[in-house]
């Protein structure tokens, strides 16, 4: 398959806010227009990549994610998550895949209380097979904006071992000559990124698709997500 | 039947939210306040008479969406009526 025949479905919940940055984006980057589908849609065409994108779904009502985590879209989602398909969560999209349980832990409001909005440093951990970060070298430094309020990432001490022992760590925020602290967040083990035990499944803080051309926030962003798409594609 | 569900977050989770208040409080001179916490409190009427039974339904509740289990911890109270 080419990139170009790549079916994206985007996921849009009321709230959800960087839908269509990310259509743009995956526009760029094969040529195709995504679907962008309405949470309350149960049957979804065919596709090979679903992402979840960044925004305040269900105005962050009870938690982050937690009502867009219920809500009849992400059946599909999940079925196809256990058919071994990909699920690419970005930002309010983590948040929805924690709550759902398709990864652990969760994300809690940024230790400093601020909302965060500027670019970070990340670098590629020693990760599991998965074509998130298959098509990138073990510690790759990419610079990818962050925005949002609860992008601290918690989990239990086991599950927090887990996810290094198994290399699910996809992401972490590293120390860089960006203003301010290399973890915006507080996150645990300074995560900015997990994929699931399988590889098939990611969900970041971080928004490549806010980082697609140099000249505008530069272009760190589509490096990523076009190694993705290859790496779905081949 | 009345139901008042409280949410906290477990032990051990940081709570951002609370220190921050715990850090106004002490500002404005309630120096004997330590350990802010805050949590959310749900009430609910529900159509079910049998205690037991809707003990059973608000859990499921709570398990399935009105609280995050990883983070939270929760109390059903339910609330007697005349």
């Amino acid at each position: 398959m080419s990139m170009s025949a790549m079916r994206v479905v985007i996921a849009v919940f009321p709230g959800s806010n960087c839908d269509r940055d990310m259509m743009v984006a995956m526009e760029q980057l094969t040529g195709r227009r995504p679907q962008l589908v309405w949470h309350k849609e149960t049957t979804l065409d065919p596709f090979d990549l679903i992402i979840i994108p960044g925004g305040f779904s269900f105005g962050d009502y009870l938690r982050c994610g937690a009502l867009a985590g219920r809500s009849p879209v992400m059946d599909a989602v999940m079925d196809h998550a256990a058919r071994g398909g990909a699920v690419l969560g970005v930002c309010n999209g983590f948040q929805v895949l924690t709550e759902t349980g398709m990864l652990p832990g969760v994300l809690l409001r940024n230790a400093g209380l601020n909302y965060v909005c500027r670019d970070t440093r990340i670098k590629v951990g020693d990760t599991i097979a998965s074509p998130f970060t298959s098509g990138l070298a073990v510690g790759t430094e990419l610079t990818i904006p962050v925005a949002h309020n609860e992008g601290n990432y918690f989990a239990s001490d086991d599950d927090l071992n887990r996810l290094e022992d198994n290399g699910q760590i996809a992401f972490t925020y590293v120390e860089s000559d960006i203003h301010g602290p290399a973890n915006p967040n507080g996150a645990a083990k300074d995560i900015a990124g997990i994929v699931s035990p399988n590889g098939r499944v990611m969900g970041m803080m971080p928004h490549p698709e806010r980082a697609m051309t140099p000249s505008i926030g530069g272009g760190d962003g589509a490096l990523l997500l076009s190694t993705c798409l290859e790496a779905l594609a081949s | 039947m009345q139901v008042v569900v409280n949410i906290s977050l477990k032990e051990g989770v940081l709570d951002p939210q609370g220190r921050a208040i715990e850090h106004s409080l002490r500002g404005l001179g309630f120096q004997e306040v330590s350990e802010v916490r805050v949590g959310k409190q749900i009430t609910l009427d529900i159509d079910e008479a049998d205690p037991a039974r809707l003990h059973q339904r608000v859990a499921r509740m709570c398990e399935t969406l009105l609280s995050n289990t990883v983070i939270e911890d929760y109390v059903i109270e339910i609330v007697e009526q005349e």
